[in-house]
């Protein structure tokens, strides 16, 4: 067993009203104290692993039925349906029998969202039993957990929870009597944003470089090793457990229709309380940002929200009262990604931070499509001479010629997420650009948000 | 392109030419190599284990140079070209040394909303050390790096890829600091 974390964590994980019916606690149970990971924590409190000996009860069939009729849609960003995702992979005919793997997504790395890693601080035990009723529904032989390079001290927690459930008959030969065998192994990446993508994630996963896919073949086809496979976000996984225990009709009860469930919002930026908020979809942006996380920290008025990471276009004040759910964070142009709130105030001079996203992408490009590898670096360069008080008159023009060039022409959605703040800060921003090529100065007088080292 | 102001550099891949940095040792230790053999067995496939394999040899040499590249590819019997495309790619392998104590800033969006970046400069100026270089009592190397997920928590600061100091503020950043320099904080690759 490796060496397990030991430093206090300062992060806020709840709020007045936290666990009651209104606002119910199914992802953060234990969140903050650093001994509850274990699994007779998980089983004793948390009513650990009923929902996977409910499951195995079921018919594979019944368990992929329960979370369609839970309506639960993936947390990592795109919002597909899980269910619907299970029920691609093949099943198996008599000439052929196939290895199927489920892989977890848990390389976090979209700035702005921070969920995934307390679920696997606090709550490892629940992402190993989704895992497990997930592999039961679609009848997986194995299941990999990526987690990004840097969280190098929870792949050990992992390893030690994934170790303590094979200890109790929850992984490995014949499953709690079934005759089902399923293991689970962590894999560690290496800092690679671009691994976050799934099928980038598993070429990495197959010790490749971690670059994505032609599809079709999509994963369920052809993924990992060459077997189907299908890849879920953490916080989808997790919330399996949920959805078997409650069942699917009452967990399609919270939220709202066609985005139902809790999902984690994680506030980041100009609040007073930064944190993690456990809350069912469809819960009005302000709530979060100002009662919440207690509004601006600065006292003044708040410019600008990335309602979801930071590929998700962002929003000013008239769409601040935002439900925050996929398909009305889509109808005001946005996208509700992973669930990270980035909340920008006044004083941010959006052109730099525009342009600290965009060398973040330009840096992130595995390099692949051309449209994505020089076109961000182009943007960059473009977005670095406006900043820096030497853009030309024509310049805002030549960035609206860029994005549609790199939009949605690319393998992944790299490219697309490295047009939506661009996009949408020129759409509603413009003037501090202007103002920029103009007077050859920033709009506002806020701290600067990018170091003169700017060394990677 | 005619542009008035060069591109910021950033962690490219080798240009034609350029040599990577020596290891002081040609070949892991004999313990390392079996804990790779080890890995090949681990995963359906045995390229799977290029890149845990290639943190232990990282771990083993330092950092990873080209010996340790080749090293890889001979244990695991795998393409060299394979485990140096590899290698190049991902940032958390590490084509030349870094210093005892390696500490990385995120200066993403998150952390520098809230101070990430003067941080960044205070480290630098507070360590005498240029980012991608080591200092010359080889003690430290500093990174400015990309999200680190702790953008609730940010500005966030992580010293040889363990756990995150939270919080960055100047006070924070002199504890680190001396932590490292009391020993507290176990050095690079242990």
């Amino acid at each position: 067993m490796g060496q397990i974390r030991t430093k206090p964590d300062s992060q806020i994980y709840t709020f007045e009203g936290f666990g009651t019916d209104k606002f119910p606690n199914f992802m953060l149970r234990g969140a903050g104290n650093l001994r509850n990971w274990h699994i007779h924590n998980y089983e004793q409190r948390h009513e650990g692993y009923e929902a996977l000996k409910k499951a195995l009860k079921m018919e594979p069939a019944s368990v992929t039925g329960e979370v369609k009729a839970s309506g639960l849609r993936g947390r990592g960003g795109a919002g597909f349906p899980t269910g619907l995702k299970w029920t691609f992979m093949p099943k198996d005919t008599d000439e052929r029998k196939h290895t199927r793997y489920v892989v977890c997504n848990a390389d976090e790395g979209e700035p702005g969202t921070f969920k995934d890693r307390a679920i696997m601080e606090y709550n490892p035990h629940q992402l190993i039993e989704g895992m497990i009723i997930a592999a039961w529904a679609m009848q997986c032989s194995l299941g990999f957990i990526y987690i990004r390079g840097e969280f190098k001290w929870l792949v050990d927690k992992l390893d030690a929870a994934i170790q303590e459930a094979r200890d109790a008959g929850y992984l490995g030969k014949n499953i709690l009597g079934t005759g089902w065998d399923f293991d689970l192994l962590t894999y560690r990446g290496a800092g690679a944003y671009i691994c976050g993508e799934e099928t980038a994630l598993l070429n990495s996963l197959e010790g490749r470089r971690g670059e994505p896919r032609v599809k079709p073949p999509f994963p369920a086809t052809k993924g990992a090793f060459g077997q189907p496979t299908t890849v879920n976000n953490v916080e989808t996984l997790a919330s399996v457990p949920v959805i078997l225990r409650i069942g699917g009709a009452a967990y399609a009860a919270i939220g709202t229709p066609n985005n139902t469930g809790t999902r984690i919002f994680g506030v980041s930026g100009h609040v007073k309380r930064p944190g993690l908020y456990e809350l069912p979809l469809g819960t009005p942006m302000d709530f979060l940002v100002n009662d919440l996380a207690g509004g601006c920290n600065s006292g003044r008025k708040i410019k600008a929200i990335i309602p979801g990471g930071c590929s998700s276009p962002m929003l000013d004040e008239k769409d601040f009262d935002c439900p925050m759910d996929f398909d009305a964070m889509k109808a005001r142009g946005t996208m509700a990604g992973s669930g990270g709130v980035i909340v920008m105030d006044e004083n941010v001079c959006i052109v730099e931070a525009v342009l600290r996203l965009t060398r973040f992408y330009a840096h992130e490009s595995c390099g692949q499509c051309t449209p994505c590898r020089e076109g961000c670096n182009w943007l960059e360069m473009v977005l670095h001479r406006i900043e820096h008080g030497a853009g030309k008159p024509g310049d805002l023009e030549l960035i609206a010629s860029l994005t549609p060039r790199i939009n949605m022409r690319t393998l992944c959605p790299l490219g697309d997420a490295a047009c939506g703040p661009i996009d949408s800060a020129l759409e509603k921003f413009r003037h501090e650009f202007e103002h920029h090529i103009e007077h050859k100065t920033c709009f506002v007088k806020g701290a600067k948000l990018t170091s003169a080292m700017g060394v990677h | 392109m005619n542009h008035p102001l060069p591109p910021e550099t950033s962690d490219r891949p080798l240009a034609p030419g350029q040599r990577l940095a020596p290891s002081a040792r040609a070949t892991l230790s004999p313990g390392c190599v079996r804990e790779i053999q080890a890995l090949a067995t681990k995963y359906p496939d045995k390229l799977a284990a290029t890149l845990p394999a290639l943190y232990l040899a990282q771990a083993d040499l330092g950092f990873a140079g080209l010996e340790a590249m080749k090293e890889v590819a001979r244990v695991l019997e795998i393409p060299e070209g394979h485990v140096f495309g590899v290698a190049t790619f991902y940032t958390m392998f590490h084509q030349k040394p870094v210093g005892k104590f390696h500490l990385q800033v995120c200066t993403n969006l998150c952390c520098a909303l809230r101070g990430g970046a003067q941080l960044f400069e205070k480290l630098c100026a507070r360590l005498a050390v240029t980012p991608g270089e080591v200092s010359p009592d080889g003690m430290w190397s500093v990174e400015e790096v990309e999200c680190l997920g702790s953008c609730g928590t940010g500005p966030c600061l992580q010293v040889n890829h363990e756990v995150y100091d939270e919080f960055l503020d100047t006070a924070k950043l002199d504890a680190v600091i001396s932590a490292c320099r009391q020993g507290n904080v176990p050095v690079w690759g242990k």
